[in-house]
């Protein structure tokens, strides 16, 4: 079913004249930066997920504080829908902006405003690149730990708003774990402090909510993050195994023996060949699937864990262990992996990442499931998975300008999501809802469970105005889904008004 | 240095039993008749916060392990469950929650110490409560029982509810059940103490905290700084060797996570006083305060002070230094009317609009954090 904004299922969008927004944003804030003609916004109409654009209404480009909040108070006022933007990269639609609406690009919040190595705390604004938080602190033997794929080119902002993760995840946590205090903005201009510089601050834990909120409760104005120091080391192996079940399984082992590895990751033969065609990372071609292992921290213990994880990853049955000889193999065997997507995106004219979660031991189930929804539907579909804690991105090949191949990607997606929900897994891990995954949305919550949800939002957004559509699907748009999924010849919802 | 890797003899017996439709329909009752609930587990923490008046609903019925995979790092356990229980589950597989959370009472249960979000002495380098939570089940108001997040150590679809429940002392809704993240117990562990007065130990936090040590506690108390080293068997013995001090027997963390050392008793006519600042903060100048009323937890971020000083007087001193004081002593023994420090009108206008949507007629646990919700 199609994802693009229905008034008629995700709520009816205030109807205003775009020149009179303009005048009374200009009239407002006569020094915000307001882009307005077509050719403009073109650079604005999607981010990550390409395949789906939408020409935003007008692009506003604060510098300041103060222009934010006025654009909120007015738009608010106005009945304007707001959806934030920071760099761009999300990879669920999350700032697919809206035609009835403004895009508040956030990149001009670049500054780094503080380091605090005795508190070790970094206080940066939204548009702050993730890398930048690293390279700021790496004088003080500190760096911020969440490392997104995309952590050159990604804002923190952003991290937030999608509750970012990263290769290191299992052992330091996703954005939520790392930060510590967000200013922010209510769609009514208010300012709002959640969470501090000390460990906690009293009434609800509205920081917590914050985290992975999309854009959809407030919008974020400066945020303060824990800074950990560098470990002292850290060490790669990469095993090799002839079987993907089997690498499944030495995961689990490596756990068992008591081993959290700082990261754990599996490509299978098509992502390894993409990998190495494009960055001969020394990935062996021949293997069904290689494992890479990082341990680090203390020099003497990352010594005893690499010698227990090479014990483990032999007696589960792997084919080649290297351990990366220096910090540059170490680098190139993650080089790879980070490259990974577009690696495969090399293969094929365009690819459709997955971001499912799944408890590890259901793997081998799972990615069964997803090898004959790739045979059934003639799309290949290289997997990369964070092994460590369960987060799958299956990338499904296909080329968009093939009449129908999109929406046959979109359905193979969509069917992998559901295997994750039915796996026990959530159809978003690190990516995000955003406009994306708004279907599968139903697979994964119950009515009730969304109506919890759209209760959270009301208490912030009544209006529903800071990035309507995003995230939680009306039941509207469950019920029109669940219509298309009907069971036992039970139509679901028969309440609810179908389109 | 002791190796902690040993795993327990025997799992403990736990009788489980399923009792959340019960719960539900009591919810739902006190829905129809608009009438209060006290949400209660072991009732180890009800001074922790102000007094409810409200019907008991008692989650002691609900309890036992739904599903433990040591290999997933995940428990799904009833609200119910003792913590001593959950605890020892744990450990039967070398395994542990990470955030040490505090018992004031051996029936003290996992949904209190999750609704009170208190958190023991690991927690500036593990995390707290709310980072382990992956998901919940809440009843809500109309009684409903609810899947939040799951058992899957990633998800990000919708809202984060499971951890906004954290610390929300039962005001939004019921915990059934929660499942956490859990970790490997460290393969060794060293406690040891080292003399020096407060302004050197402060210092020498800082100058620590910068590298990657081994650290998992660090207090300060009576003239003496104690920390705790855990991690693999080579970094804890040479962190040892390299800080040197005295041997401390780690049980003084037990002690300090559920305030049971002896700076704990007996606060005479003094009010004992919760300290949150940020970390590096410098010692404050507590009107009245002697040295020996005060003992840093967390590197110096958790503080508690036994003293009469006034509310205003300390919560202003606090948030000067950018943190915030909590109240410790039940009003009714002396404490202040208000035991969490009031928040800023914009901040209480969506604490408002929170407790409004998911608790529409107050009947969870109303006034337990503030007056009006």
């Amino acid at each position: 079913m199609n994802i693009h904004f229905d008034e008629r299922l995700d709520g009816e969008l205030t109807v205003i004249d775009k020149a009179e927004v303009l005048a009374d944003l200009q009239n407002a804030s006569p020094d915000l930066i307001l882009l307005h003609r077509e050719e403009d916004l073109h650079p604005f109409e999607c981010d990550g997920l390409a395949a789906y654009r939408v020409l935003p209404m007008l692009v506003a480009m604060p510098e300041t504080f103060e222009q934010v909040q006025t654009l909120l108070k007015r738009c608010h006022h106005l009945g304007v829908p707001v959806v934030t933007r920071g760099a761009g990269t999300g990879l669920s639609g999350g700032a697919l902006p809206l035609e009835k609406g403004v895009l508040l690009v956030m990149s001009r919040f670049s500054k780094i405003l503080g380091v605090d190595p005795d508190a070790r705390l970094a206080r940066v604004q939204p548009g702050v690149r993730n890398l930048a938080i690293s390279e700021a602190a790496a004088p003080y033997g500190l760096y911020y730990a969440p490392d997104p794929s995309s952590q050159i080119a990604c804002s923190i902002g952003g991290n937030v708003a999608e509750n970012a993760g990263g290769v290191h995840c299992l052992k330091y946590g996703l954005t939520v774990h790392n930060v510590m205090r967000l200013d922010i903005l209510t769609i009514e201009g208010e300012p709002m402090t959640l969470g501090s510089e000390a460990l906690d601050a009293p009434g609800f834990d509205l920081l917590a909510l914050m985290n992975g909120s999309e854009g959809m409760l407030g919008v974020v104005t400066e945020i303060t993050v824990k800074l950990l120091p560098k470990p002292e080391t850290a060490k790669v192996l990469m095993a090799s195994f002839d079987d993907v079940e089997k690498a499944g399984r030495a995961v689990g082992d490596i756990i068992a023996a008591g081993i959290i590895p700082g990261g754990l990751e599996m490509m299978d033969n098509l992502a390894i060949r993409a990998a190495e065609d494009f960055i001969r990372a020394g990935y062996p071609v021949d293997a069904e699937a290689i494992l890479l292992c990082e341990l680090d921290g203390v020099e003497e213990d990352v010594n005893d864990d690499c010698a227990t994880v090479r014990r483990v990853l032999e007696a589960a049955g792997a084919t080649d262990i290297q351990q990366a000889r220096d910090d540059a193999e170490r680098a190139k065997f993650w080089a790879g992996r980070k490259n990974a997507f577009p690696a495969v995106g090399r293969m094929s004219p365009d690819y459709y990442c997955m971001d499912g979660t799944i408890p590890r031991r259901e793997l081998p189930r799972v990615l069964k499931g997803i090898a004959a929804l790739s045979e059934e539907s003639g799309l290949r579909v290289a997997n990369v998975f964070h092994a460590g804690d369960g987060n799958m991105h299956p990338l499904i090949l296909f080329d968009a300008n093939q009449e129908g191949e999109l929406e046959l990607a979109e359905d193979v997606g969509g069917k992998i999501l559901e295997l994750c929900v039915a796996a026990g897994g959530s159809i978003t891990g690190e990516h995000g809802v955003g406009r994306e995954k708004i279907n599968q949305m139903c697979s994964q919550f119950k009515p009730d469970e969304l109506t919890v949800f759209h209760a959270l939002k009301a208490a912030f957004d009544p209006k529903r105005l800071l990035n309507p559509g995003k995230n939680i699907p009306t039941l509207a748009r469950c019920a029109e889904f669940g219509a298309m999924h009907v069971h036992n010849n039970e139509l679901p919802h028969p309440e609810l008004p179908r389109f | 240095m002791t190796n902690t890797n040993q795993p327990l003899p025997h799992a403990p017996d736990m009788t489980e039993q399923d009792n959340a439709e019960t719960l539900c329909e009591q919810v739902r009752q006190a829905y129809r008749e608009r009438s209060p609930l006290r949400i209660v587990g072991g009732d180890t923490r009800a001074f922790y916060g102000r007094a409810v008046e409200g019907r008991a609903l008692s989650t002691l019925e609900h309890r036992g392990i739904v599903h433990y995979d040591p290999v997933e790092l995940v428990v799904s356990v009833r609200a119910g469950t003792r913590l001593s229980d959950l605890e020892a589950a744990l450990a039967h597989h070398n395994q542990m929650l990470p955030f040490e959370p505090p018992r004031f009472g051996e029936a003290s249960t996992i949904g209190g110490a999750v609704a009170t979000g208190l958190s023991g002495p690991r927690r500036p380098w593990a995390g707290a409560v709310r980072d382990f939570v992956l998901g919940t089940r809440v009843i809500t108001q109309e009684g409903k029982l609810l899947r939040f997040g799951g058992e899957v150590m990633k998800n990000v679809a919708g809202y984060d509810f499971s951890r906004l429940m954290a610390g929300a002392q039962g005001t939004l809704g019921v915990l059934s059940e929660i499942s956490f993240k859990v970790l490997p117990r460290p393969n060794a562990t060293h406690s040891l103490r080292l003399t020096m007065p407060i302004d050197e130990a402060l210092k020498k936090l800082a100058e620590l905290g910068r590298k990657p040590l081994p650290i998992t506690a660090a207090a300060w108390h009576d003239g003496g700084l104690h920390l705790r080293l855990e991690g693999g068997q080579s970094s804890v013995k040479a962190t040892h060797e390299r800080l040197g001090g005295d041997s401390l027997d780690a049980s003084f963390w037990q002690e300090l996570r559920d305030h049971s050392l002896s700076f704990f008793q007996g606060t005479g006519d003094k009010a004992l006083w919760r300290l949150s600042l940020p970390p590096n903060s410098g010692t404050l100048a507590l009107p009245g305060v002697q040295e020996n009323e005060v003992l840093y937890d967390w590197g110096g971020s958790q503080r508690w002070v036994k003293t009469s000083v006034d509310a205003e007087t300390l919560r202003r001193l606090c948030q000067e230094a950018g943190g915030h004081a909590t109240c410790y002593t039940a009003h009714q023994n002396g404490g202040a009317i208000e035991p969490f420090t009031p928040l800023n009108p914009v901040v209480a206008k969506y604490h408002r609009n929170l407790k409004r949507e998911l608790d529409t007629y107050a009947i969870f646990n109303p006034g337990r954090l503030y007056a009006e919700f």
